[in-house]
């Protein structure tokens, strides 16, 4: 056996992106949904490698570093947002979250 | 050897997903989330990333996770209310999953027909010591305003995590 192809490495991401864009739809736990967004930025993040790896550069690596950065900033801010939110509605519901929309 | 190491985190990843996915109770979500990033972390290592492999396992599955964990733990959430389904996510859920899946499965094999084979080894340029010269060189700037970033995030936290002083 030589080896997987590559573009497995990038479909296995496209199954786990479209589970989480999933998540993020279906679910009404508000961390459960947050979960999700964390898990589409996982997929990406190893398409990031796998591109890496095809092109033979360390360029990948780097943007994964970002995002993992950044989806540390985003997970406190978001979750200090939902303690507010629970804190003043007593709901983790996003169907009764929904101010917003009227 | 590598094809063995491959489908079996692969499967691992996707069965943990869709356990993030089905699973109604928050504390079962993050636990299967954990798996999946320990999943994703040995297939970053078979591509060659070993730093970003521990820093997968370490920031990810560590810190953020534990974040998670951490503020379920504080609301005391427990298991989502069952409530009347919406008729499209009824009927268009699942067949919208397997379409979006579909679409990007035919771009990427529509892509890259023929995609190079991925051996383990054959690229090693990817560990600590040329991501650090990457980041402190070419990528010093981003790495720069990330650094202001997560301070903003730090101070934007506590601010909003706080209770308001009478």
């Amino acid at each position: 056996m030589q080896g997987v192809p590559l573009s497995w490495y990038l479909i296995l991401s496209a199954v786990l992106f479209a589970l989480g864009v999933a998540g993020f739809l279906f679910r009404r736990s508000i961390i459960t949904v947050f979960m999700s967004i964390e898990l589409m930025l996982n997929a990406v993040n190893l398409s990031f490698i796998a591109f890496s790896y095809q092109f033979k550069q360390v360029d990948g690596h780097l943007f994964t570093f970002f995002v993992m950065v950044v989806a540390a900033a985003e997970a406190a801010v978001g979750l200090a947002i939902i303690l507010t939110v629970f804190r003043n509605r007593t709901t983790l519901n996003i169907d009764e979250i929904n101010s917003l929309k009227y | 050897m590598d094809v063995f190491l491959f489908f079996l985190f692969a499967a691992i990843a996707v069965i943990c997903a869709v356990n993030v996915v089905v699973q109604t109770h928050p504390i079962s979500s993050a636990l299967s989330l954990v798996g999946v990033m320990g999943a994703l972390a040995v297939l970053y290592l078979l591509l060659g990333g070993e730093f970003i492999a521990m820093a997968q396992v370490i920031v990810y599955a560590g810190a953020i996770m534990v974040l998670f964990i951490f503020v379920i733990m504080l609301l005391n959430a427990g298991e989502e209310a069952k409530q009347s389904k919406s008729l499209l996510a009824q009927f268009l859920g699942i067949p919208g999953f397997f379409a979006l899946l579909a679409v990007l499965a035919f771009g990427i094999l529509r892509l890259f027909p023929n995609s190079p084979r991925v051996r383990f080894g054959e690229f090693t340029s990817a560990g600590a010591e040329e991501v650090g010269r990457a980041l402190f060189t070419q990528y010093l700037l981003p790495f720069e305003v990330v650094t202001v970033l997560i301070l903003i995030a730090i101070v934007g936290a506590i601010v909003l995590a706080r209770r308001e002083m009478d």
